[in-house]
């Protein structure tokens, strides 16, 4: 029973969904690291997620063609993103009611034009899984790593690039001070509102390609509320990865592999009920957030408003 | 900064209102009725669902039912409205309530999870008939008297289809997607491993419970685990099944579908679906409501009854002889000579 979980095909199984199933929440954490990190909270994600995963669905429906999808995914989210921005920058409203409010608004909205365009479940081909010459064909590593679609492998490059950006470009440390102390940043010239609204479009962004990895690349269908709450987690595992590129990579690896871990663990048939195999995850994030996270990275500023006149 | 929370929270309210609105009731678009010589008041039904009416799953299959009625029956003698994708179950007995202040001749209420719901409501309204399903309790022992209920043994599909599955698999291993190990799922899980032991015993059904009704990328990733495992024919029930549905295409594995005709979603790999057929016990209500019964009785649908229906796709070229098993299985169902004993 439980030594059939450890033979190389199993394990391989897991690591490589645990790899495919991380896609969507590496998108949307990094996107939601930029945000946080200057200083937004953006509850919104999971609304941007599911608005990508339609337009990219969409596009990509009518046109056969998903770098198309990919695009308006790209640029719905954008939107979304702007309109966060709008709010919680130039409005100053209170960051997690207005977020819950965009999440609200992409939820209703992804769902209303999904049944007016389409009206039933249907599916596309989008990204295929591309194995990589060469690498593809390195024995058991291989298999784990050099089998998937274009976007799990975006997602991946996309870690080290987030993390050039935070930390070694100077507007990665603008972007930090913004979020620490947006008054100093402020005196000594770094336009706040501008990084703000950059940094949260980047989080719409990314979190339109995040949803749009699950619908024309993971999954290649769209239904209502296809995300079924992703964005959430997502927001979750940024305080996990301690608002690091690699933290939340770590962070989203671990959830997924563990999740992929479960499914094994039922379909081996280990006496375990599928409850609480389902749980497995979800207690494991909790756990690590208790005893693992330094509370020390946590932006000073996070989910204040800045407004020059009070500083 | 009044005026700015003043603007926030207008668009909160705008957000939540498009929300809230959306699961509204939304009355079938009706021809204008033009008063001719039919005088007779049209039949109105109400439904209420947990998911949205084009799942290609649970609520479809009652919704596809209640289309197949009027059509019988004509637009002008049937009149029926809905509400879908309530999950919530306080909204759903909200909208019941509703239905039944305004009059309507018979509120179903599609979801095993309504029936708290029905025993408070149904005894304020002693005029109104309604029918829960799926279940077989009528709230009789209760003193109510205006509840019917209507179940779906799904089990009998899941044999047949089990049985299909079975001789289709070279493997030998066979994978199932199932949303929570309860209810209607399960039945049709437990039916569909009978099958696969009756035809093949030294078979294995791997089973997966993902634990969520929603929640596609998992399911998809269920059936990637499976194929992993050697599964080379899948199925699986509830709405989130359309990811598992999309592996399988990608892999070129079996997929066996339920509650409705999932074959549009992958033409390529679709072999059967177990269809419902609620038609057959909506006809039976509407009678007996129109008759002056207003509840007190428990209807199923079954292969006997052709409320469930197994859709081959006319794509896929089954071979004869599992064909050949496949109806007598049916038939064996429908005529009681094959009985299915459920773990």
């Amino acid at each position: 029973m439980i030594e059939d979980l450890f033979s190389s095909a199993v394990l391989i199984g897991i690591l490589a969904s645990g790899i495919r199933l991380a896609t969507p929440y590496l998108y949307a954490t990094i996107g939601e690291t930029f945000g946080q990190l200057s200083g937004v909270l953006n509850l919104g994600v999971d609304g941007m997620m599911l608005m990508g995963a339609y337009a990219g669905f969409y596009i990509t429906f009518q046109t056969g063609n998903p770098v198309l999808g990919l695009l308006m995914a790209i640029l719905v989210g954008g939107l979304m993103g702007l309109a966060m921005a709008f709010i919680s920058v130039t409005l100053k409203a209170e960051q997690g009611i207005s977020g819950i409010g965009v999440y609200l608004f992409g939820l209703g909205m992804s769902d209303l034009l999904f049944q007016k365009t389409l009206g039933t479940v249907e599916t596309v081909s989008g990204f295929p899984a591309l194995h990589l010459p060469i690498l593809g064909s390195i024995p058991i590593l291989g298999d784990i790593f050099f089998k998937h679609n274009i976007m799990v492998y975006g997602a991946y490059l996309l870690v080290p690039l987030a993390w050039f950006i935070l930390n070694k470009t100077t507007w990665g440390l603008k972007l930090k001070a913004v979020g620490q102390n947006p008054a100093a940043a402020d005196a000594l010239g770094v336009n706040v509102s501008m990084v703000r609204y950059i940094t949260v479009t980047i989080g719409g962004v990314l979190s339109g390609i995040a949803g749009a990895s699950l619908s024309i690349a993971l999954l290649n269908v769209f239904q209502q509320n296809l995300t079924a709450g992703m964005g959430f987690i997502a927001v979750a595992l940024v305080y996990f990865g301690g608002w690091s590129p690699g933290g939340v990579l770590l962070g989203s690896l671990l959830f997924s592999t563990v999740n992929a871990l479960q499914l094994w663990v039922q379909v081996k048939g280990i006496p375990i009920p599928s409850d609480f195999a389902t749980m497995m995850p979800y207690v494991l994030t909790i756990l690590a957030l208790i005893f693992a996270v330094r509370k020390v990275n946590q932006p000073a500023a996070l989910s204040k408003v800045f407004d020059r006149s009070e500083g | 900064m009044k005026k700015v929370s003043a603007v926030i929270i207008w668009m909160v309210i705008l957000a939540l209102a498009l929300v809230a609105c959306q699961p509204q009731a939304t009355p079938e678009p009706t021809e204008a009725v033009v008063a001719t010589e039919a005088p007779a008041e049209p039949f109105r039904v109400a439904v209420v669902m947990p998911s949205k009416i084009n799942d290609l799953a649970f609520s479809q299959s009652m919704y596809d039912a209640l289309n197949t009625v009027k059509n019988e029956m004509g637009a002008g003698q049937f009149e029926f409205v809905y509400s879908d994708n309530m999950f919530v179950v306080d909204d759903a007995a909200a909208a019941i309530r509703d239905y039944a202040t305004q009059g309507y001749d018979l509120v179903i209420a599609h979801g095993s999870q309504y029936g708290s719901s029905l025993v408070e409501i149904a005894p304020e309204f002693p005029q109104t008939s309604f029918a829960w399903g799926t279940t077989v309790d009528t709230f009789t022992d209760q003193g109510i008297t205006n509840v019917f209920a209507y179940e779906a043994r799904s089990e009998q599909g899941g044999y047949v289809n089990g049985v299909v599955a079975a001789m289709l698999s070279k493997t030998g291993t066979i994978g199932v997607v199932g949303p929570i190990e309860t209810g209607d799922a399960k039945l049709y899980v437990d039916g569909f491993r009978a099958g696969v032991a009756a035809t093949k015993p030294e078979a294995t059904v791997n089973v997966n419970w993902i634990g969520s009704f929603s929640d596609v990328a998992l399911a998809s990733e269920a059936a990637q685990t499976h194929i992993n495992a050697g599964a080379d024919a899948l199925t699986g029930t509830a709405q989130m099944v359309v990811g598992a549905v999309g592996v399988a295409k990608e892999k070129g594995v079996f997929w066996f579908g339920t509650q409705s005709n999932q074959t549009s979603l992958a033409p390529e790999i679709v072999v059967a679906s177990q269809v419902y057929k609620f038609e057959v016990v909506l006809r039976q209500l509407i009678e007996l409501v129109k008759g002056g019964t207003l509840g007190g009785q428990a209807f199923q649908i079954d292969l006997a009854n052709k409320g469930e229906v197994i859709e081959f796709n006319p794509d896929y070229a089954l071979p004869d002889d599992v064909a050949k098993a496949a109806q007598d299985t049916i038939s064996g169902i429908a005529d009681g000579s094959i009985k299915i004993t459920l773990p």
